[in-house]
Order: structure tokens, then sequence, then C-alpha cells
């Protein structure tokens, strides 16, 4: 049945998709040549939507195909695949960590690798910089953004709403 | 009851206003669930992160059940996982069935370019929040700047994966401790 390999397909892609959302894209590439559920193009467009909605694009590229493939109960196999395993190997780690959270050489490994995410938070900064600072016009936006978030703590959603609508009405 | 819904509605809001995933929801989970809930700490919320990057499945997946388990146990984690991934299951399917044209409306592509601009801008300010507090609190700075400096030249230079990173980090964090080890064993 279709609903059974659209959920064991992505049940497959949610445990060997080790580091985030761009990671399942090779994976849809192959699901498109062995079942030919949806084409090269149509997947495609499938990431380009994916990153233009809101959610992570992981999650969205698993409910597109699986509505591509299946209407709408298929989008939601797809994506529950997707996330079925996460849930259970973090709730499993989540035990482990309660156990150890005390442990001093757990607290040494943990409080040595926040450096190293902190440099994974700039690096992911600098790669939507790289696509997105392009001129002099979203340089001089981006500084003024950076500016007003320094000063006004204001909820990070509003800021995105407020890029969301200078991008309107500058057309950038 | 109560903390189920508001568990639900913090991780309903982020899921609506993470564009891209990863990295780029931290900012919005920060505000949320660290300094308006104060559900998990700063440092806890880095753990997450830097255990999610090495384990399958998607980061935002990964943190929002690591924050569900600290806070309601199983049940917390499959709310707040399920309110995470439920915009995104409604908006997509709504565009894949009925606003197939959406993606060639001009008004989408010129508000995510704002909206990339406006999420660098909070990634910035994020780094010089949470970086100043790491150094603040570590205990052996000279060593966790090594780490954050030669992360930040592999990644950039050498576009290194985050899962060397984060095993990187670990090994090197750990050399003081080998080297007591050492120690008192020679002794």
């Amino acid at each position: 049945m279709i609903y059974w390999l659209l959920f064991f397909e992505f049940f497959k892609i949610g445990l060997f998709a080790i580091g985030g959302g761009a990671v399942t894209i090779p994976f849809l590439f192959d699901l498109s040549e062995k079942y030919g559920w949806f084409s090269t193009a149509e997947l495609t467009d499938m990431i380009a939507v994916s990153e233009s909605t809101p959610g992570p694009l992981g999650v969205n590229m698993a409910t597109f195909a699986g509505f591509q493939t299946a209407g709408i109960l298929g989008g939601i196999i797809a994506t529950f695949g997707l996330v079925l395993p996460s849930v259970i190997i973090i709730i499993l780690i989540s035990k482990l960590l309660k156990q150890f959270s005390q442990n001093e050489h757990a607290q040494t490994l943990l409080s040595s690798i926040r450096p190293g995410v902190l440099a994974l938070i700039i690096f992911a900064g600098w790669q939507i910089a790289r696509i997105s600072i392009v001129d002099i016009k979203t340089t001089i936006i981006f500084v003024i953004f950076t500016t007003l978030i320094y000063f006004y703590k204001k909820s990070p959603i509003f800021y995105i709403l407020l890029s969301a609508t200078v991008g309107i009405i500058l057309k950038l | 009851m109560k903390t189920f819904i508001s568990l639900f509605a913090s991780f309903f809001k982020v899921g609506l206003f993470t564009f891209g995933g990863g990295y780029a929801m931290l900012p919005l989970l920060k505000a949320e669930v660290v300094e308006k809930r104060n559900w998990v700490t700063e440092n806890e919320l880095l753990d997450y992160f830097s255990i999610g990057q090495c384990t399958p499945g998607i980061i935002a997946v990964n943190v929002s059940t690591f924050c569900g388990y600290k806070l309601k146990g199983i049940k917390g984690a499959i709310v707040s996982t399920t309110a995470m991934i439920l915009p995104s299951l409604i908006i997509i399917t709504l565009i894949a069935s009925v606003l197939k044209s959406y993606m060639h409306l001009s008004v989408v592509s010129n508000a995510f370019a704002g909206i990339r601009l406006g999420v660098i801008a909070l990634l910035i300010n994020l780094m010089f929040d949470m970086g100043k507090k790491i150094f603040k609190e570590s205990n052996n700075k000279k060593l966790h700047s090594f780490i954050f400096l030669l992360s930040v030249c592999l990644l950039l230079l050498a576009d290194t994966s985050a899962v060397f990173i984060v095993i990187l980090a670990a090994v090197l964090g750990f050399i003081p401790t080998f080297g007591k080890l050492w120690r008192r064993a020679k002794k």
C-alpha cells in the first residue's frame, strides 16, 4: 500500500539524515528515481516552496513530497514517518542526559562543545549572508536591522514581520 | 493541562515563524522558551542544538522534542513536536493543493529577501548575547576561545561538517581531563 511505503521511506530518511533539513534533499532525489512519485523538476519546485514558507525545510519537504504522492493523508504520513525516529531517539537521549547532567565529565563535555556551537551559529548567519547581502541596499538594511535589534529588545517575530514588510516595500 | 496548552502554543508559534529551520529558529526559540517561559536555560538550549546536530533527523524536531520532554516527559515531547510541525503541514498542504502560483508572486520573494536579512541580524545579536554568557561562565577561557576560533576557521575556510565541529570540540575539551588522569596514573 502506498501509505505504508511512504511511511517506511520517510522513516528511513528521518533515521539516516543526520544534520538537518538540507540533508534530506539527496534522499528525496533517490526516492524520485526509485519510485517515480515525483519528477526532478517537481522536486526542484518543492525545494523552492519549502525554502520560502514558514517551518523547518525538512518537514516542509516531507509534507510536500507526501502530498504530491498520495494527497493530504500522504503528506501527514510522510511527515509523521520523518519525525518519528527523531522523537524516539531524542527521548532516549533525554533520559540519559537527566542521569548524567550532574556528572563532572558530562559538564566538561557540554561546556566545551558550546563554543563550537557558537561558531556554527556564526556560520549559519554567514551562509545566509552570502546569498542575501549582495549590494549596497541590502548591506544598509542589514546594518539598520542589526542596530535596531541590538538597542530594542523586541520579540524576534516582530523583527521577522518588519523585515518581510521592508522587503516588500523596497522590492528586494 | 495548562502547561500542555502553553507548550503547544509556544511551539506552534516557533514553527510558524521559523524560516529555513536549523539555527534560523534559535533566536525565536530562545525568546519563547528561555526568556518568556523559563522552561529551559540558555545553556541547555545550546546543548540541545549540539546534540540535535549529531543525531538523526531534522534539528528543529530534535530540539522541540528535547524541550517538551524536559518539561512534561514523553507526552510533552509529543505535544511540542506536533505543534512545531503543524504550521508546516497546514501551509504546505494549502500551497500544494490551492496556491500553485504562490511561488511566482513577486511579493513572496521580496518578503523572503527581507526576512533573510532580518534573520542574519537576529543571529548576529544572538551570537553576541550567547557568546558573552558562554565565556563569562567558562572555567577554561583559553581552551574555549581556542575551540571557538578553530571552529570558525574550519567552517569558513574548509566548510567542515557540523558533526565534525561538535566532535572536535568535545575531544579538545577533554584534553585537560585526560592530562589530569594521565598524571594521576603516572604517580
